[in-house]
């Protein structure tokens, strides 16, 4: 509580001081910030730490993990490439056998030889229930996995599922130094040791990790010799030592990004994302629950508006987790802003306006809360836009803060303003989000969505490996969500990043809604080449 | 005043508190750990973190178990104080490593942070004091009074932004926060010290006003009495009047207070290692706290609970040495 009482403190008076400073002074410091001949060094300023930086215990599942490599990776367009492993994986038995050779004369960070049984003893550990991994529900289909001699891994599933070769970007950890130690609270947990372009030199918690570079690196040594990361919980704090240039690149949001839009010696990065915001419309409260409240809300609500005010444009209306530049998305579906169309639909259904402009069926009001998480304004604002969109139709909507321990016993009944997304298979977001068997299961399925029709799709979609199929599935996922939308998606936001233009060969992936390490565009720092201008004196 | 000290009577003193200590630490930690299983927080939300959003309740409950936080409150306790007696503090579920290792790793940190601090306050503090208590009423007495009264109205995190504010980002000389150097990975001296200077210069501030009016009422009152009264007369020099007689007595009030104000630079110090994000105990405090990491919290109460009752046996072991009337407690 102290600490979070502080922060938001600390953010008040920062906000405050720092408003001072900016309007004082433009800080001609800021012009020296550029760096002399090229820069083999980098520091950039993230918002998120990392709980551990070993791969047993979740670390680099999502892959870009700097220090450690997968036997997949994704390139800048999403698709899967080869890492450790030579080449994409042979599936046969009908989806349930996966198969990787691995590559030749790999070797970790302290000299010894990358083999098999490195993969089988990763995958095998984050099984294991002893291990204290939140993210093992995410290799729920593996059902067993062994080496074939030094260089082949088998992966065998209980289940066909089309998304798995997704799952193998996951981190390897090296089993010679792992297993000796206690999984759950060993060194290794904060002093890893990998495959990986970048060696970890040091992670002072809650102030930043620093890397030096892999000389010996498998793919080619990268030309940024150090790179540091620092963890800047607060958006001023981050921005002001970005212009102070303390640091070389920052995420920011919108409003501090548009302050860096004329310095002619950075450049703005803004990556697409599957990070939504999303109202979830339980199934068990008596109003949210009703189809025709659903339908209604879903047309209500005024998205692009959302985005414009709220995210400054950043970002693009949702109708459901699967964005809708993305080729899993179904064409057809995106739903227009219609005021008078809610309006009528909540008539036919019998949801008739009460003297207080609130409308009411059977005695019920139709009137339910919504919550959001305290202290985080993005989705505070998304709450009240969607209350007043709401209003508009007639349905009063309650918004009220609270942290998590305060929401989740309420979520089978009450409304919750929910984020999330992961890139990748459609199978990542909508299977946790909709499927039946996980309503209330965690904060899988928090609205507690029961279609069968979505169901049958959603199994239908993960256990073939043909595009046509899989296509055709989560088509009609999304069309029955559209008919009956047990959560009112608003927008899916664009993460923005301010980096000196010092180096050549940066980009931006498709981001998820956890933007940890892996994210901006550092994703590939490992492939940086810096630039060589400026014509200055050369270190 | 080379007088033969009372070794006896305070190792008797010693003896009889750290008896006394023992029900008081054991309180303490049960304490702890009541207050902690009776929070809101869910060490298992905690340790998961944003996983922890798409685990299945499945996954949830094998954490649950690993974990060990769904056994009652007094078996974890007396299994926590069982290995803890034996040297063994458990794992921090928070920082993913022994409790041990986190401790050692920034118990150094907050000490260095803690005494810069005090002996800002203490040289800074007598110095202003005394020769505010010189002539009292006068300018200074009056500006620096009611600068300390300000001062001790003001909340340590407060002072720690406005600080950030002035010195890093208006003036720009000094870091805002952190260890080192962003960009650097080795500790080097001169780096920890430039980035001390802020941390260390709030945390003093703080508790200068204490010792501030302290010294300046015992050197005013001290000036008045006979004795210094009699020096004056006799024509000894303003200095020793004031080093050798006023300053003796006014100090008195000054011991008993480094050993009470341990607990108030303690509290200070977790606010003041959060906003500079120095990697002290302190802040670690705070992680602990809010991630219910029942372990760590109570190892650094404990550690809390003995400083402040080692500072309170320092105190009165030095009045009792000043002032001989006043004995090691009976």
């Amino acid at each position: 509580m102290a600490a979070r009482t502080v922060r938001r403190a600390t953010a008040a008076t920062v906000t405050g001081a720092l408003a001072l400073a900016t309007a004082a002074c433009t800080n001609p410091g800021a012009d020296t910030a550029g760096p002399a001949g090229p820069k083999d060094s980098a520091v950039v300023g993230i918002a998120y730490e990392p709980d551990t930086l070993s791969p047993l215990l979740g670390y680099g599942k999502d892959g870009n993990s700097k220090i450690f490599d997968g036997l997949l990776a994704f390139d800048a367009d999403m698709k899967l490439k080869p890492a450790l492993a030579r080449e994409l994986p042979h599936v046969s038995d009908g989806g349930r056998t996966y198969t990787y050779t691995l590559r030749d004369g790999v070797t970790f960070s302290d000299g010894a030889p990358f083999t098999a049984k490195d993969v089988v003893f990763t995958y095998r550990t984050i099984l294991d229930p002893k291990t204290n991994n939140p993210s093992r529900t995410e290799l729920d289909a593996l059902d067993s996995v062994e080496a074939v001699g030094d260089d082949t891994v088998v992966f065998r599933l209980k289940y066909p599922y089309a998304a798995f070769a997704e799952r193998t970007v996951h981190a390897i950890a090296p089993e010679h130094v792992a297993a000796k130690q206690d999984v759950n609270t060993g060194a290794f947990t904060t002093h890893p040791i990998g495959t990986g372009p970048y060696v970890l030199t040091g992670w002072s918690k809650g102030e930043k990790l620093t890397f030096k570079a892999n000389p010996k690196y498998w793919n080619g040594a990268p030309a940024v010799k150090k790179f540091t990361m620092a963890i800047i919980k607060d958006d001023d704090v981050r921005a002001t030592r970005l212009r102070a240039g303390d640091l070389d690149g920052a995420i920011l949001p919108p409003n501090l990004a548009a302050g860096f839009a004329d310095d002619k010696a950075k450049r703005t990065y803004t990556a697409k994302t599957y990070d939504y915001r999303t109202v979830t419309l339980p199934t068990h409260n008596p109003v949210a629950g009703d189809t025709a409240v659903r339908r209604a809300l879903d047309i209500a609500v005024d998205r692009q508006t959302m985005v414009d005010k709220i995210l400054d444009g950043a970002g693009k209306p949702a109708y459901g987790p699967v964005p809708t530049d993305s080729p899993w998305f179904a064409q057809g579906t995106e739903r227009r802003h219609d005021l008078a169309g809610a309006q009528k639909i909540l008539d036919e259904a019998g949801w008739k306006p009460g003297a207080d402009g609130v409308r009411a069926k059977n005695g019920v009001r139709a009137s339910f809360p919504l919550w959001y998480l305290s202290g985080d304004k993005l989705r505070q604002d998304h709450a009240l836009a969607y209350a007043s969109d709401a209003r508009k139709a007639g349905i009063e909507i309650k918004t009220q803060a609270g942290t998590w321990e305060v929401i989740e016993p309420r979520m089978k009944t009450d409304a919750v303003l929910a984020g999330g997304g992961s890139p990748g298979d459609p199978d990542f977001d909508q299977y946790l989000l909709l499927k039946s068997t996980l309503a209330g299961d965690g904060f899988n399925n928090m609205a507690w969505y029961d279609n069968k029709a979505v169901d049958r799709a959603l199994e239908d979609g993960r256990r073939t490996n043909d595009h046509a199929q899989r296509k055709a599935a989560y088509d009609t996922v999304q069309r029955e969500l559209a008919e009956n939308p047990g959560y009112t998606f608003l927008t899916h936001i664009d993460h923005l990043y301010v980096v000196n233009d010092s180096w050549d060969g940066l980009g931006t992936q498709v981001e998820p809604h956890d933007h940890g390490l892996a994210a901006g565009p550092w994703w590939n720092v490992e492939t940086w080449k810096p630039k060589k201008n400026t014509g200055d004196t050369k270190k | 005043m080379s007088r033969r000290l009372p070794w006896g009577a305070m190792a008797r003193m010693t003896g009889r508190r750290a008896l006394a200590a023992v029900p008081v630490l054991l309180g303490v930690t049960l304490a702890v750990f009541a207050v902690a299983e009776a929070s809101p927080f869910d060490p298992v939300k905690a340790y998961a973190g944003t996983a922890g959003l798409t685990a299945s309740q499945d996954n949830l409950d094998q954490l649950r178990q690993n974990l060990g936080v769904d056994r009652p409150l007094l078996t974890r306790w007396w299994e926590w104080l069982g290995s803890a007696v034996t040297g063994d503090l458990g794992d921090s579920s928070v920082m993913r490593r022994p409790v041990a290792d986190v401790i050692t790793e920034r118990l150094g940190w907050s000490v260095l942070l803690a005494a810069t601090a005090f002996a800002v306050a203490i040289a800074l503090g007598t110095l202003l004091g005394v020769l505010a208590g010189r002539r009292r009423g006068g300018l200074l007495d009056r500006t620096v009074s009611s600068l300390a009264y300000t001062l001790e109205a003001a909340p340590a995190f407060w002072l720690g932004l406005l600080a950030i504010w002035f010195f890093s980002l208006e003036l720009g000389v000094l870091p805002a926060g952190g260890l080192t150097d962003t960009a650097s990975d080795t500790v080097t001296p001169d780096q920890v010290a430039r980035h001390l200077v802020l941390p260390a210069l709030v945390l003093g501030l703080t508790q200068l006003p204490w010792f501030f009016l302290y010294v300046r009422q015992g050197v005013g009152d001290a000036l008045d009495e006979d004795p210094v009264r009699g020096a004056r007369a006799r024509g000894l020099a303003e200095r020793t009047v004031l080093t050798g007689h006023a300053l003796r007595s006014g100090m008195l009030p000054m011991l008993t207070l480094i050993g009470s104000r341990v607990p108030e630079i303690i509290t200070g110090a977790l606010l003041v290692e959060t906003v500079f994000s120095w990697p002290g105990i302190a802040a670690a405090t705070v992680q602990a706290a809010t991630a219910v990491d029942f372990p760590l919290l109570a190892a650094l109460t404990v550690l809390a609970t003995a400083a402040v009752l080692l500072g309170n046996l320092l105190s009165d072991l030095l009045y009792g040495l000043a002032d001989p009337r006043v004995g090691f407690d009976g």
